[in-house]
């Protein structure tokens, strides 16, 4: 069956393939970092090297197969020969996010029983302290950056390079039982355990084998036809699922090299000087790109701003065409290259686009606008639909059959299901051996035959057999009058304005939706800048009756374009209000990938929530709120509440229902 | 007070070493105006030592004797256990002192890089000539020096604004970049000019952070003024009190806090 591939002889590990890389293309590059100004590389001989060492202290220190090794920090080459030296010693890696409060790694350590764990710094060691009284298992940790660390108390501390240096030293004396573990890794053990972001309840652990990595890394490499010489750049969570299959799953694959930015700060001079060409990046990183340029555009002489715009609108006509291969008269292209020239060259390299092969976005559904953008500019973007569970891949879309508004036929060696209720099903070699220590969550989710439930609602489009996406299945509700409630279908809408930075649309079960609206602070400050309108706060720029009128306007224009759905046309949101603080995941109130907790707003929020059912015009309320050190504080605000109009519905939808 | 000529250990468990520079009755006086009458007190190796009064209490003159550019009228400097003759500014910098200023004193048009390059001067040797066309020694010496600087730069987490111009910076960043090239100097003693004036609480505390880690991580010896008086506390190992250009406490954080003399000229008292 496909979805237990048998895989390649010798190849059946990720220590495995790198014995492969370093033999076959040892002079490579494989990983890359920019420290002290200057791009620092690797090869895959040197890496295999430091990961060797790295192994060999880990068994010097006790790790035994099995053991769960935590990994804490941004993406840097140590962390990654961190996860692999952990499988060389028959462990496994557990990446956590870095930007996790205590509590929040505390649940996670303590669910998987780490007796190890391997941390980037100071401030990530200093968490795992504050909570290691509670963690009975744990025993030793490692940190990289030495900065700070003089004082501590090194009894259950060590320093990564002298763990190294420990291994290498004892090298005579481990490196058989090394060899011995290395071996015994086949393709039903354990790669790797990834925490989901666990938008409901608490985080499970995915428990994913050296199959579904290395099957998934290898199936979506051949459909991208990604090569040796590629160069990707390595800046999204290290826990994340996505990020283990691009920077170890397809980078062992096909060996091609791992880029590790200078700091989170530098990130796009960074991506401008390495120009990846394969790129991955969340919605969020392309609506702010984009953002950023028409902010900066507004800025520019009148010369410029004609002569970008002139050739922008030209990219829009035909710069998707061209890409997809379609017919383009002579003319035209003509015009397109001298737009490359002048325009979208300059623009493409200014955003670090220039050698982009391939690029996908993920996590979210992408602004039309936004994606057409990007294409246009002859940037190969394209969406795919993925979860943990899958190792990420379940559909993606081929060139040259790329649209905003679907998600792509089943990736190579998935099959695809739709259950009655609209629920998406699918089976692939990448699925998931188990959710670790929670039998019936395991069961609930995946069936004897290895289907497994993805929880969204969706359904294959008939004319191109791609799969559409309408949102959760378990957000997928009934009005009052029993129309169909799809609350993210309304907000992905909303979030396409460049001004609304996030909706929450309420209405399971009531006569109307409403909805909470976040703003985009860069894009209204910028407006309220040009516009002379002083403000002091978001709370402030929020409430003033301008940005409450233009985001009254986005409201209605979404409202006449949901009214022409006709099985979600109930869903129009009838009053609004603008929040008084960003949704934050600080504050709980979103997933750290930033995806919102629909109930834990509606229950914090309950009073918001009441007043704009209640018909009052403005409402006052206080919230409490979370600094970054972890501090507490509290907000008080009057908002305002506000009718927007709503198209009228076609009597034949509500008859039908 | 224990004898601590010869170091001490601080209440952190510390080690601090033997005295790096002694002020022996220092009097500074421009005309009629005495900015210091008779101050004496030391600065251990390895010691975080502030210096701290009110408005007017001869602090910044007291650190302008320290680094030189004052000359005392009457007293005696001993740097590394020896006298410190009458010397220009730039000489005491090439002895290893190294400063930050009250009113930040960078190249505005410059970039952050450049800014902190230029604290590597003391220590550039190649001729005018060879620096121009950039060859040999020059290019030698150029490549060590920044990479002496590239570790500041990630030491105090500036790698972001490396190619920024420093006038294009808020304010508590130049004072980041101020500590960059004072650091880039390799300073044995480091004095800084009320590194926290005009700071928000956070810049504040990234501030107190890195003074820490310099002194944690390099062993610099650092002399402050500062008007913050918590911040003072929290971070120096030893305290000298002035008020009205008279020393009227020394000693550590607790003692001088519960000096008599010290909660007078900090609250007034009535006459």
């Amino acid at each position: 069956m496909a979805y237990l591939a048998e895989g390649v002889a010798g190849l059946r590990s990720v220590p495995a393939l790198l014995d492969r890389n370093a033999k076959e293309f040892g002079d490579a590059p494989a990983y890359r970092e920019k420290e002290f100004g200057i791009w620092q590389s690797w090869t895959w001989a040197e890496a295999k090297d430091e990961i060797e060492a790295l192994a060999l202290g880990l068994l010097n220190l006790g790790v035994n197969p099995g053991d769960h090794v935590a990994i804490i920090g941004r993406n840097r080459p140590t962390l990654y020969w961190s996860m692999v030296a952990a499988q060389m010693c028959g462990a496994v890696p557990v990446p956590l996010y870095q930007d996790a409060v205590a509590e929040e790694m505390e649940y996670v350590l303590g669910h998987c029983g780490a007796r190890f764990v391997i941390a980037a710094d100071q401030e990530q060691v200093d968490k795992v302290i504050e909570i290691q009284e509670d963690l009975h298992q744990f025993e030793h940790m490692i940190y990289v950056d030495p900065r700070g660390m003089r004082k501590y108390d090194h009894t259950r501390l060590h320093e990564y390079s002298h763990v190294q240096a420990q291994g290498r030293a004892a090298y005579d004396e481990f490196i058989k039982e090394l060899e011995r573990r290395k071996a015994a890794l086949d393709y039903d053990s354990t790669c790797v355990m990834l925490y989901t972001s666990g938008t409901t309840g608490k985080p499970k652990g995915v428990v994913l084998s050296n199959r579904n990595i290395i099957e998934s890394g290898k199936a979506s490499a051949e459909f991208d036809n990604l090569k040796r010489g590629d160069e990707v750049l390595a800046y999204l969570p290290m826990a994340w699922v996505g990020d283990f299959i691009f920077s170890i799953g397809q980078a062992y694959w096909t060996g091609f090299c791992v880029n590790c930015p200078e700091s989170a700060e530098t990130l796009l001079t960074d991506l401008r000087e390495i120009a990846p060409s394969y790129y991955f990046a969340p919605p969020r990183i392309f609506e702010t790109q984009l953002t950023q340029i028409m902010i900066r555009m507004e800025d520019a002489s009148p010369t410029k701003q004609r002569m970008f715009k002139y050739f922008m609108d030209h990219a829009r006509k035909v710069g998707p065409a061209i890409l997809d291969g379609k017919e383009v008269s002579f003319g035209d292209r003509m015009k397109y290259a001298l737009g490359e020239f002048l325009v979208y060259g300059p623009l493409k390299n200014a955003m670090g686009f220039s050698k982009v092969r391939v690029g996908y976005t993920a996590g979210e559904a992408i602004g039309p606008e936004i994606f057409d953008f990007y294409r246009s500019l002859g940037i190969n973007l394209k969406q795919l639909y993925g979860q943990t569970e899958a190792s990420v891949f379940i559909t993606v879309q081929p060139d040259g059959e790329v649209r905003s508004d679907t998600v792509g036929v089943p990736a190579p060696g998935v099959e695809l299901r739709i259950a009655e209720n609209g629920e998406v099903f699918y089976r692939s070699p990448g699925v998931f051996v188990e959710y670790y220590n929670n039998p019936e969550s395991t069961a609930g989710t995946k069936d004897a035959e290895g289907w497994v439930a993805t929880g969204d609602a969706g359904f294959i489009e008939e004319s191109s057999g791609h799969l559409r996406i309408i949102d959760r299945a378990k957000d997928v509700g009934q009005m009052a009058d029993g129309s169909l409630f799809a609350p993210k279908y309304v907000e992905n809408k909303l979030k396409f304005f460049p001004n609304i930075l996030e909706a929450v649309v309420f209405g399971n079960g009531k006569d109307r939706c409403t909805a909470f609206i976040n703003i985009d602070l860069t894009a209204v400050g910028n407006w309220a800048e040009r516009n002379n309108i002083a403000y002091a706060s978001y709370q402030e720029l929020a409430q003033h009756p301008q940005v409450i009128e233009t985001v009254r306007a986005h409201v209605e224009e979404v409202n006449a374009s949901v009214a022409e759905d006709e099985m979600l046309s109930g869903c129009q949101v009838h009053r609004f209000l603008i929040l008084h603080k960003e949704l934050d995941a600080d504050d709980g109130e979103m997933t750290r990938t930033r995806k919102v907790k629909r109930k834990v707003i509606a229950e914090k929020y309950a009073d918001l929530l009441t007043a704009l059912y209640d018909g009052s015009d403005t409402v006052y309320t206080e919230t409490e709120v979370t600094y970054e050190d972890g501090r507490k504080g509290k907000i008080k605000a009057t908002l305002t509440l506000c009718d927007a109009k709503v198209a009228p519905v076609s009597p034949r939808a509500v008859a039908a229902e | 007070m224990l004898d601590q000529s010869e170091g001490y250990v601080t209440a952190d468990g510390r080690q601090i070493g033997g005295v790096l520079m002694e002020m022996k009755n220092i009097t500074l006086k421009f005309g009629g105006v005495t900015a210091i009458s008779d101050i004496s007190f030391d600065i251990h190796e390895g010691e975080i030592r502030a210096i701290i009064g009110p408005n007017g209490a001869g602090k910044s003159s007291m650190l302008n004797v320290i680094s030189g550019f004052y000359t005392p009228t009457i007293g005696e400097v001993w740097y590394k256990g020896a006298q410190r003759p009458a010397m220009k500014p730039y000489e005491v910098a090439r002895m290893g002192v190294a400063r930050t200023f009250q009113n930040i004193a960078l190249f505005e048009g410059m970039t952050v890089l450049d800014n902190v390059m230029t604290g590597r001067l003391t220590h550039m040797k190649a001729g005018i000539g060879a620096q121009a066309l950039w060859w040999g020694k020059a290019q030698r010496e150029e490549i060590e020096n920044r990479e002496i600087v590239e570790k500041v730069i990630d030491f105090l987490e500036i790698q972001n604004i490396r190619k920024t111009p420093v006038g294009r910076l808020p304010y508590g960043l130049k004072k980041r970049v101020e500590l960059a090239r004072a650091l880039a100097a390799e300073p044995s003693l480091l004095l800084l000019d009320e590194p926290m004036a005009g700071m928000n609480v956070e810049e504040k505390e990234d501030m107190s952070r890195f003074i820490l880690d310099v002194n944690d991580e390099f062993g610099t010896t650092i002399a402050l003024i500062e008007h913050d008086m918590g911040v003072v506390m929290d971070l120096s190992d030893r305290v000298v009190v002035m008020d009205y250009g008279r020393k009227i406490g020394d000693g550590t954080p607790d003692e001088v806090r519960n000096n008599q003399d010290v909660i007078d000229a900090y609250l007034g008292v009535a006459h």
